[in-house]
């Protein structure tokens, strides 16, 4: 076990270094930085020409990549171009996004499974189909179009919530963003679970659960949840990183002051720093995750040896 | 441990976002071997009948199929010829109409510029069709080619490409669009197309890959080797026919997530750019006014939907009939 985790901490390495690169190297096609820092104006020449030698402009782009990565190991993310902190921003950022996708893992969790195991044990029966028919529609419809949908109804015509988050970002407020973040992943845990509870529905250990006369709620949570859940397992703990990234029309949706908003803000103004560094940080999120779900494997399945 | 774990936690990895991987040289040899008896089971020549004339043969009988292709082809016809249904010009506004509810000859109102709401639903149906259509198109070009390179010959080429499609998974697709796509002027659909195939293609070669590694252990490969056929004569004849369903069937679903993203990046004023018609950019324009005037929301989100709902669907009906497995 301890040998596998070190080396998929070293395979962890280069897919870290290469996906930062491959997004710097975007950001650096995305134009000249120091453009946008004076106003609509033209920079005049000798201004430009210092901005660029204090931000480090000036030097090639692998020199720029790796001293950027030398102080991101040192905890330093570097200086917004307004003066301010990009640690400071994520700070601020980061506890309200991540609010906002436990909320909508918890809701993928909680009424994903249940209706996949719902759906999983009666396959084929009225409530099955209709459940299957209703997660290809919430597939089919974009986040956007469920988020403003959402808005119009609960926000605007019945009332029963606020249109618009307010800056604070409470629990509370993130119910209805979480849904809409978590919809179209919620329906594919639903078929996921589905079709892994019907797969093993028929197996030995299930058959031998009922026949030593267990009690089929105990059947179904120890025995046959705990078998189907694994590659359920997987797709939320990959999910995590996507949710993080596709919040950025979430909280643009209900005005919510978080890392898309953050992202959002600093591609507009063009904002390197702050591009880069909330990147970075969503690429480790999605390794960790992932790294952590290979783990959870091994408690999961113990037939799972690592060699 | 000596034991040969049955699972391959990373290789689990693979697919998960489709919902299932799939082995069609497996479940290919099992549908040459039923060969149920009766006229039902067997070609007209007495013959079994393959892969693909069984999953036609299934695909006819399926309303869902049946159903979703209708609903492509009418999309289809209209983003060629979008005057049939449409003769307006979607350009042509009148701001003094604007956020107009329903009149006879406009059935769909006004959006918040005076457009006619019905002219530009019908005519943003050839953005959509045409950024799902090229895209999936170049993703399954560079996707099974990379892939299948990659799962024939193996080793070197196998190990640069799955750390390649590691990285470009580690990218959220939507933060990349906004990076990559938010310099962009031009307000055609090639960068958007562009942008998809770059970022889009490891998701069909982790597919290709494996289904070429299942492809190659075959008998008929040892056999067409040992008879002495090249590398490419065996790629091509041999492994490529037997190896290209599980990418089909990605694509397909592909393809509607494709459409949905173009008007997701549209709606974030990345995608395409205003000249062009696209429901993406109607509803972003329309959502300030959703409390007012919502029918200018509701009718492009409404084709939106229906359109990615029906390339999903017909995607699902396709996997259904090409893995006989799922039955």
């Amino acid at each position: 076990m301890g040998r596998y985790v070190i080396r998929r901490l070293l395979q962890m390495i280069p897919v870290f270094f290469g996906a930062t690169l491959l997004i710097f190297l975007m950001v650096h096609v995305m134009g000249d930085p120091v453009a946008g820092l004076c106003g609509e104006r033209r920079c005049d020449p000798a201004t430009a020409a210092q901005l660029r030698r204090e931000f480090g402009l000036d030097k090639p782009v692998w020199h720029q990549y790796l001293a950027y990565m030398g102080n991101v190991f040192t905890g330093d993310f570097g200086t917004a171009f307004n003066g301010q902190r990009v640690t400071e921003l994520m700070a601020t950022a980061f506890p309200v996004t991540i609010r906002l996708t436990v909320v909508a893992v918890v809701f993928e969790i909680a009424i994903g499974i249940a209706l996949g195991v719902i759906t999983g044990m009666r396959r084929g029966r009225p409530v099955d189909s209709s459940v299957l028919l209703l997660t290809l529609v919430v597939i089919s419809v974009p986040t956007f179009v469920t988020g403003l949908l959402l808005q119009l109804l609960l926000g605007v015509q019945w009332g029963w919530m606020r249109p618009s988050v307010s800056p604070d970002a409470a629990l509370g407020e993130l119910i209805v963003p979480g849904l809409v973040l978590a919809s179209v992943s919620l329906a594919y845990v639903t078929r996921l679970t589905r079709t892994s509870i019907a797969e093993n529905k028929r197996a030995d250990y299930v058959r031998t659960a009922i026949a030593k006369g267990l009690p089929r709620r105990r059947v179904i949570t120890r025995h046959l949840l705990r078998n189907s859940l694994i590659p359920v397992i997987t797709f939320i703990g990959t999910d995590i990183g996507a949710l993080m990234g596709g919040a950025i029309v979430t909280e643009r949706i209900f005005n919510i002051h978080g890392v898309g908003y953050q992202l959002y803000q600093g591609i507009l103004r063009q904002n390197i720093q702050t591009v880069v560094g909330f990147v970075t940080v969503l690429v480790l999120v999605f390794l960790i995750a992932n790294l952590l779900v290979d783990l959870l494997y091994a408690v999961l399945d113990p037939r799972i040896r690592y060699a | 441990m000596p034991e040969q774990p049955p699972y391959q936690p990373e290789g689990a990895m693979a697919g998960t976002g489709m919902g299932g991987t799939m082995d069609l040289a497996a479940s290919e040899a099992t549908t040459l071997e039923k060969t149920p008896g009766g006229p039902e089971g067997t070609g007209p020549e007495g013959k079994p009948r393959s892969l693909w004339s069984d999953a036609w043969h299934d695909l006819r009988r399926n309303p869902v199929f049946i159903a979703s292709g209708l609903v492509i082809l009418f999309l289809v016809t209209i983003a060629i010829r979008p005057s049939l249904i449409a003769p307006g010009n979607p350009l042509t506004c009148d701001l003094s109409k604007a956020l107009d509810g329903s009149q006879s000859g406009h059935p769909f109102g006004y959006d918040g510029q005076g457009c006619d709401v019905y002219t530009r639903t019908v005519h943003g149906a050839r953005a959509s069709v045409t950024v799902g259509v090229c895209a999936t198109l170049g993703v399954a070009l560079l996707g099974s080619v990379l892939g299948g390179l990659a799962g024939f010959f193996g080793r070197g080429w196998d190990a640069i490409l799955s750390r390649a499609t590691d990285i470009f998974f580690a990218i959220p697709v939507l933060l990349g669009g906004l990076v990559l796509l938010s310099v962009v002027t031009s307000t055609t659909v090639w960068p958007v197309v562009g942008f998809m195939v770059l970022l889009g293609w490891p998701q069909i070669s982790r597919i290709a890959r494996g289904s070429v590694i299942t492809a190659k252990q075959n008998d008929y490969v040892l056999a067409a080797r040992a008879l002495g056929a090249s590398n490419s004569r065996i790629l091509l004849r041999h492994i490529a026919p037997n190896a290209v369903a599980p990418v089909i069937v990605v694509a397909t679903i592909a393809l509607g997530t494709y459409i949905a993203l173009e008007a997701t990046l549209s709606y974030l004023g990345v995608g395409l750019k205003p000249p062009s018609v696209s429901w993406g950019i109607d509803i972003s324009a329309a959502s300030p006014y959703i409390r007012n005037a919502p029918h200018a929301l509701l009718w492009p989100s409404g084709a939106l939907a229906i359109t990615v709902l029906a390339f999903i669907m017909l995607g699902d009906a396709v996997r259904d009939a090409l893995d006989p497995k799922l039955r």
